[in-house]
């Protein structure tokens, strides 16, 4: 093992490291906002509403992301209409692609997450907020959804570590984020082992924060508190 | 859009064989690992205990990609330093090799934690009725714990294949030639990227629903003789 080698490298790898951050916390939490419609939309009770978050599910779960990030990066650009179209601009740029990649993925998952914790939710409760006269969408709003996130949040911060570690794909489109940047300073030095293991090292000190920082968010969501239904 | 696969339908059917057979041997080393990592973390001997979880934390704690890049690229002086000294000039872990090994790795370090659950959750007095029967402990496992851990443990590992057959496309990073590697040949050559990699994206459906169908049928045959409580 040559330390001296890593530590040189450090900074760079650091910098990488934001980046890898920058993807993750903006698909994680776009993903969010895409899904809470897809997740609502996915319990409903009329197979027509059903229909469609269903088959956005079953494909963006049934496919490799990998397959995902290069149908939006090389593929889309097989179309005129979108190479003449405004959003060009974004869609060239490998760092647009692959947040919008992982935002699409990521929303899939989560809103399966959802649906498993809105079916979650006793019966009684939902039932009790209708006897107090609350219509359908303020008892979504003020009681299903805050019930269903506290249910669901031990599946989202797994969902977030996920997308951590998805989000070293972003190096086969030329971004150079933590794992893209281990790759270019092993073009350089020829020491995949000491460079990947650094790398590594990165991931997991990542997750063991964001980890750390779910369990500070579920004491303070009381999670624990409403598990005894 | 065309749907027109400029001669590659072979070459992707070819692909798919390739993705099958890396996701079935991944499954194998998997599977043993997975088991080995279980029967160390619930095993009575600390050190064993934190072997199995060093090895779950710190293999799931890092990208699958890195996995396959770093034993691709990492053991490449290590095979030859062993290559000289078995005398074999040229030793090297190939794609295929290299696949197997870093998403069994993978998939055994989240099978560990599948394991444990199941094995946690037989009954401590079927062990003990092993023990009073006069068992050895190898039979006791083998015997008893094993057969009931597999109903128990089989929609977790299901779960984890239908994972371990997608992360299979990474493998196309090292150049293993499997659905991914033939699509991206296929898209240098048609210049219609689009196309292919929708075909890969339909294959890969077509295997998930396929393992899906699988499971439905192995868990419905593992549950033989189990009431269902909500149904």
């Amino acid at each position: 093992m040559n330390w001296e080698v890593i530590i040189k490298w450090l900074p760079r790898l650091a910098q990488g490291a934001t980046l890898t951050l920058e993807l993750v916390t903006i698909a994680v939490i776009a993903g969010l906002i895409l899904a809470i419609p897809l997740g609502i939309a996915r319990s409903s009770r009329h197979w027509y509403v059903r229909a469609l978050p269903f088959g956005y599910i079953f494909f963006f779960r049934g496919t490799p992301l990998l397959v995902q990030l290069f149908l939006v990066y090389y593929g889309l650009a097989q179309f005129d209409a979108v190479r003449n179209s405004a959003f060009w601009p974004y869609l060239r740029d490998p760092f647009w692609c692959t947040v919008l990649t992982m935002t699409l993925h990521t929303a899939a998952y989560i809103a399966e997450i959802l649906r498993g914790a809105l079916q979650a939710i006793p019966r009684g409760e939902i039932e009790a907020a209708r006897a107090l006269g609350m219509s359908r969408a303020k008892a979504l709003f003020y009681i299903m959804l805050p019930r269903a996130a506290r249910i669901g949040l031990p599946a989202y911060s797994n969902e977030v570590i996920l997308m951590l570690k998805a989000s070293a794909l972003a190096s086969t489109v030329t971004l150079l984020e933590l794992t893209g940047m281990a790759r270019t300073i092993i073009a350089r030095t020829y020491l995949p082992v000491e460079i990947f293991f650094a790398a590594g090292l990165f991931y997991l000190v990542i997750s063991f924060l964001l980890v750390q920082a779910f369990k500070q968010l579920e004491r303070w969501l009381r999670v624990d508190a409403c598990q005894g239904r | 859009m065309n749907i027109d696969l400029y001669g590659f339908g072979p070459a992707l059917v070819a692909g798919t064989l390739m993705t099958v057979k890396l996701a079935l041997s991944a499954l194998c080393l998997g599977l043993v690992l997975g088991l080995l990592g279980a029967l160390a973390k619930t095993s009575p001997y600390k050190p064993l205990q934190w072997l199995g979880g060093f090895y779950s934390t710190l293999v799931r704690g890092v990208p699958e990609l890195l996995w396959v890049l770093l034993i691709y690229f990492g053991t490449v002086s290590l095979m030859n330093r062993l290559g000289e000294a078995l005398n074999i000039p040229g030793l090297e872990l190939n794609a295929f090799a290299a696949g197997v090994i870093a998403l069994g790795l993978c998939f055994g370090a989240y099978a560990t934690e599948v394991f444990r659950g199941a094995i946690l959750a037989i009954p401590k007095g079927h062990r003990e009725a092993g023990l009073a029967l006069g068992l050895s402990k190898g039979r006791i496992f083998s015997r008893l714990i094993l057969p009931q851990m597999w109903r128990i443990a089989l929609p977790g590992l299901g779960n984890l294949f239908m994972i371990l057959m997608k992360d299979t496309a990474l493998v196309s990073v090292i150049g293993l030639e499997e659905i991914m590697r033939h699509s991206q040949i296929a898209v240098t050559v048609s210049k219609q990227p689009f196309t292919f990699y929708m075909v890969a994206a339909v294959i890969y459906l077509g295997l998930t629903v396929l393992a899906m169908t699988g499971m439905y049928f192995m868990e419905k045959r593992a549950a033989r003789g189990f009431a269902r409580p909500n149904q």
